[in-house]
């Protein structure tokens, strides 16, 4: 037990510090009297016994400084005192002190924002035990817009259940869905929730448990088992049960059907797709008591799970696919969807699954924001350097007038490594300071981008928490930052010469020429960053400008959108609707708020999509398809270049009829005169094969998104649409105050029937909330490149500020000699001016190196916009001919008399 | 004269270890007692003697106690533990076979 007794002797120096000095002086003391007695016993006279005694012992100082070593804790002790001594030291210079902790505050608190964003979408495991060992089942490459897909790569309901019947890699494979909204509960009670639809042994294969009740099982999951059961998510628990036990086994409507709460999820489950939180938990099965109209389990085209498995032990994902690779023909085969051409039906049965890791879960979140974040993460990087320059730039000014005093210790002895760790010590404080108020401001930002991020419809939900990830990347960024302003200036000082110091007078060593060069190279390199984060921000700006004034082709202001689902209706016959809608569009033409209206099977850039094959003059090809009702084209006030739009004697039964668009008449109709041409559509499920005639031919209008090229587009009538059902969206023109109009819509919409649910919205918003990203990014980097200017400014400022006190003895001398204001100014100034334009020149070249990959994020123009490049360096240019200027006059105000009798 | 550095740290703390072996003594008295064996062979300068000491505390192989001298003061007496008698043998024979050694090369011409 040595070590522990050894331990204990330490432990108890640390306590008695004082004592043990005390002691060891009775010790000395003690040995000193022991030698002079013995010396003045062999005859010596007090005074030589005295300084024999002394010389014999040796320098007692040294010595107690290595008894003391001995002891421990010197470092620890040495450390205290830096400590302390710093933190005075900063006291005393509280604005220095703020504006180095704020600069850091907002520079790691930017960084650190954004890391947890990233983290929060990308590094996360999913909240399940032993995610390593998921994989997610999917098809390889993609159906390539085969069937109806939530993604191209997502399975059909038959096919997971041939999955699940012939595969072997895993231990267990399970899907779900995820995208719909229900109605829970009941009257002015009513709200949406969101519904995850998942296989039965879902839970069961995660290795989640119920904080409450029971989750599903097998049992759960049997054909038409209608609505029984549910389980709630813990968020959902929480805001509508209170979080109270007596929810389980209580009925909660959905849809109107009452189903009993069967358990809840632990908090931390927020399903399986990051970013996209659940309410409810519904078995598959129940799925035909909501969807009454078609049997979706059925469906071989529509491709709407995502299926994971987890692997069984020793087996790896590679391995996995091997095995589904080899089963895929014989799954797909059994699950060849009807009413395809041949052609199709081949492509199908080409398909292939594969497995691929799924630990960090599923996110669409991931593909949209994983650029722009990591993009986002260096402008921050770049942010946090400039702040870091600058905090260097000050603790140089600081060692200049402090190094008097660092001279006067130097000469008393002090080691220079000493002196190094003080002024470390004093960055480390400052470090520290900077780092905590970072991470408070870190959860601010985070906050606000997520508000950012979110829209009306769509509410981000992201575990934001503080992670060790988290707080090791902030730790790193700290410790890293604190060397790095630190650590220059602390190894300066301490180099200087005493003698040179102390002589010098109240001139310093450091303002010499190669210490100027030093803060010089620091402010180019600020002013260099600075104008590759105003690049950026300008290029993000004007692209999201680009993006909002864009002319799609039709005209979305004062366009209104009108979902409607007739369904509660329950009519008879399917065949109804189409004469229903019609209807409904005539009472809503009516309605005098409303300018003109038409019904559309597609919203234009909201991401959808629709496309059919066609034949057209031996050729084979693909369009877009869109059916319309009269009025359309007029309502969107989309030019019809000739021939002539839809109209009431297009019905059912009369000749198919197209309108198609400029690209398509050009990919395939060349220089023919389109009207009168036809082709023929490809057949699918619900979609048989028809004849069309082209009647007109419209300009071309943005489909799916504002970045995509405009495909080939053909519209047909909505009275020949020939998949019709109980929806609908219309489009209104109307210049009212859009919640006027909605509540005039509203209360038409009951009248004719109190069953009709709807749901409206504003056009140019909906447009405009896809664009979040861009929005973000130019917020964002519009943000971080003001910080940049603004930081710059105080660096520059704080660097000439110091080189005309400096230089306040010359510029005596020379306004003594008869130099104008205006030519002190000017000298100053020019000075600037050389600065800027090597740090403007740098941070070009910069800029167009680092830019050279953001093409794919920008809109309308290119990443070497010579617009932006210029705005940028003008920007820079001004903010630091600003921040030059105040002490530029400053320096003209000098007296020579006082200047010169400083000396 | 020998700066404490310059005797081998080992050595120093195996002197100690030695004079102290036979009964507890203060500082001065191991002190005297080194040099009275030694004589002007080994000149240590006596205060070096302390961080020695100390450190030899720290590492539990001797300790320490206050007591009254013969004369009525209060000194500090150091006397040896069963660690510290360990480690005495143990660098005792370590010392007997680098010497030997040293010895050897020496004398062997």
């Amino acid at each position: 037990m040595l070590w522990a007794r050894r331990f204990w002797l330490k432990l108890q120096n640390l306590f008695r510090r004082n004592r043990n000095a005390q002691q060891l002086n009775d010790e000395f003391q003690f040995h000193l009297e022991q030698q002079i007695a013995e010396y003045l016993a062999a005859g010596m006279s007090p005074e030589e016994a005295r300084y024999a005694a002394l010389r014999s012992f040796g320098n007692s100082t040294l010595l107690k400084e290595e008894t003391r070593e001995a002891w421990g804790w010197v470092r620890a002790e040495q450390m205290a005192q830096d400590l302390r001594h710093a933190f005075r030291t900063l006291r005393r210079s509280a604005g220095f002190t703020a504006t180095g902790i704020l600069t850091l505050a907002l520079g790691i608190g930017a960084n650190t924002a954004i890391f947890q964003l990233l983290d929060g979408v990308r590094l996360r495991s999913l909240p399940v035990s032993a995610p390593q060992s998921l994989a997610l089942v999917e098809i390889k490459g993609g159906n390539h817009g085969f069937g109806i897909s939530d993604r191209d790569t997502n399975l059909t309901y038959p096919l997971y259940e041939q999955l699940r019947a012939h595969q072997e890699a895993f231990s267990g494979v399970f899907a779900w869905s995820g995208s719909d909204e229900v109605a829970v509960g009941q009257g002015s009670q009513q709200r949406r929730g969101r519904v995850l639809w998942l296989t039965g042994n879902t839970f069961a294969v995660l290795g989640v448990p119920p904080i409450r009740g029971r989750l599903f099982t097998d049992e759960d999951d049997r054909r038409d088992c209608g609505i029984q059961g549910v389980v709630i998510s813990y968020g959902f628990w929480q805001s509508e049960f209170g979080g109270r036990d007596s929810a389980i086994g209580s009925k909660l409507l959905i849809q109107g059907h009452p189903a009993e709460v069967l358990g809840v999820t632990p908090p931390d489950f927020f399903g399986l797709e990051v970013g996209n939180n659940f309410d409810l938990a519904e078995p598959f099965c129940s799925v035909t008591a909501f969807r009454p109209a078609t049997s979706v389990l059925a469906r071989r085209d529509l491709f709407w799970l995502t299926a994971m498995g987890r692997l069984k032990p020793g087996w790896s994902t590679d391995q996995a696919s091997v095995q589904l690779d080899a089963i895929s023909p014989g799954l797909f085969e059994a699950t060849e969807p009807d009413g395809y051409s041949t052609k199709s039906q081949s492509i199908y049965r080409a398909f292939r699954l594969a497995a691929y890791p799924a630990a960090n879960g599923l996110s669409d979140l991931r593909k949209t924001y994983d650029a722009s974040l990591l993009l986002l993460l260096g402008i921050t990087g770049l942010v946090l350097l400039i702040a870091c320059a600058n905090l260097a730039n000050l603790m140089l000014v600081r060692a200049g007038t402090r190094e008097r005093e660092i001279a006067v210790r130097l000469a008393c002895g002090a080691s220079r490594w000493r002196l190094v760790r003080q002024l470390l010590t004093e960055g480390l404080l400052l470090a520290a300071g900077g780092t905590f108020l970072g991470l408070y401001l870190a959860t601010i930002f985070g906050r606000n981008i997520l508000w950012l991020l979110s829209t009306e419809r769509n509410v981000l939900e992201l575990n934001l928490a503080l992670d060790w990830r988290v707080l090791l990347f902030t730790a790193s960024i700290a410790v890293t930052t604190c060397l790095v302003f630190s650590l220059v200036p602390a190894f300066r000082s301490s180099r200087a010469k005493p003698a040179d110091a102390l002589k010098s007078g109240s001139r310093g060593v450091t303002t010499g020429r190669e210490h100027f060069s030093f803060q010089r190279m620091l402010v180019v390199s600020q002013i260099a960053i600075s104008v590759v984060l105003l690049v950026g921000a300008l290029l993000f700006m004007r692209s999201f400008r680009n993006l909002t004034t864009f002319d799609p082709g039709f005209r979305e202001k004062d366009m209104l959108l009108a979902f409607i689902n007739l369904e509660p209706m329950h009519l008879a016959d399917v065949e109804q609707y189409p004469a229903v809608i019609r209807d409904l569009l005539t009472q809503v033409r009516s309605l005098p708020q409303v300018k003109s209206a038409a019904t559309s099977t597609h919203v234009p850039l909201d991401g959808s999509s629709w496309t059919l094959g066609l034949q057209i003059g031996g050729h084979e090809g693909w369009s877009k398809f869109t059916w319309v009702s009269p009025g359309y084209f007029e309502t969107m006030q989309i030019a019809l270049l000739t021939g002539r739009d839809f109209n009431d004697r297009d019905t059912q039964t009369s000749p198919h009829v197209a309108v198609v668009n400029e690209a398509f008449a050009r990919k395939y109709l060349g220089g023919v005169h389109p009207i009168g041409n036809t082709f023929r559509s490809v057949a699918e499920p619900g979609y048989p094969s028809t004849e069309y005639e082209i009647v007109g031919v419209v300009k071309n209008t943005k489909y799916a998104g504002l970045r995509e090229e405009t495909p080939p587009e053909s519209f047909g009538a909505a009275s020949q649409f020939p998949a019709y059902g109980p929806w609908v969206s219309i489009f209104l023109r109307s210049s009212s105050p859009p919640s006027a109009v909605f509540s005039v819509l509203r209360t038409k919409l009951n009248e004719l029937n109190p069953e009709i649910r709807s749901h409206f919205s504003v056009f140019r918003k909906d447009i405009e909330n896809r664009l979040v990203r861009e929005r973000m990014m130019a917020l964002l980097s519009g943000f971080f490149g003001a910080l940049a200017g603004l930081l710059t400014m105080i660096g520059l400022y704080g660097v000439i500020s110091y080189v005309v006190v400096n230089r306040r003895n010359e510029i005596g001398v020379r306004m003594a000699l008869g130099a104008s204001r205006v030519s002190i100014v000017g000298m100053v100034l020019w000075q600037t001016i050389l600065l800027v334009a090597l740090g403007t020149v740098l941070g070009i070249a910069l800029a167009l190196a680092a830019t050279r990959g953001a093409g794919s994020l920008l809109f309308g123009l290119q990443p070497h916009d010579p617009l932006s490049l210029i705005g940028a360096s003008v920007l820079v240019t001004a903010v630091a001919l600003l921040a030059a200027f105040l002490p530029a006059r400053r320096a003209s105000r000098v007296d020579p008399m006082v200047a010169l009798r400083y000396e | 004269m020998a700066k404490p550095n310059d005797l081998v740290q080992g050595t120093l703390d195996l002197l100690i270890l030695k004079t102290l072996s036979l009964e507890p003594k203060h500082g001065w008295a191991i002190a005297k007692r080194i040099q009275q064996i030694c004589g002007e062979v080994l000149q240590v300068q006596q205060g070096s003697l302390y961080p020695a000491l100390h450190r030899l505390e720290q590492k539990a192989w001797i300790k320490a106690r206050w007591k009254e001298t013969e004369t009525g003061r209060q000194a500090k007496f150091y006397s040896l533990t069963a660690a510290g008698r360990a480690q005495l043998e143990k660098e005792a024979e370590n010392w007997s076979r680098l010497s030997s050694a040293i010895n050897l090369v020496v004398e062997t011409t």
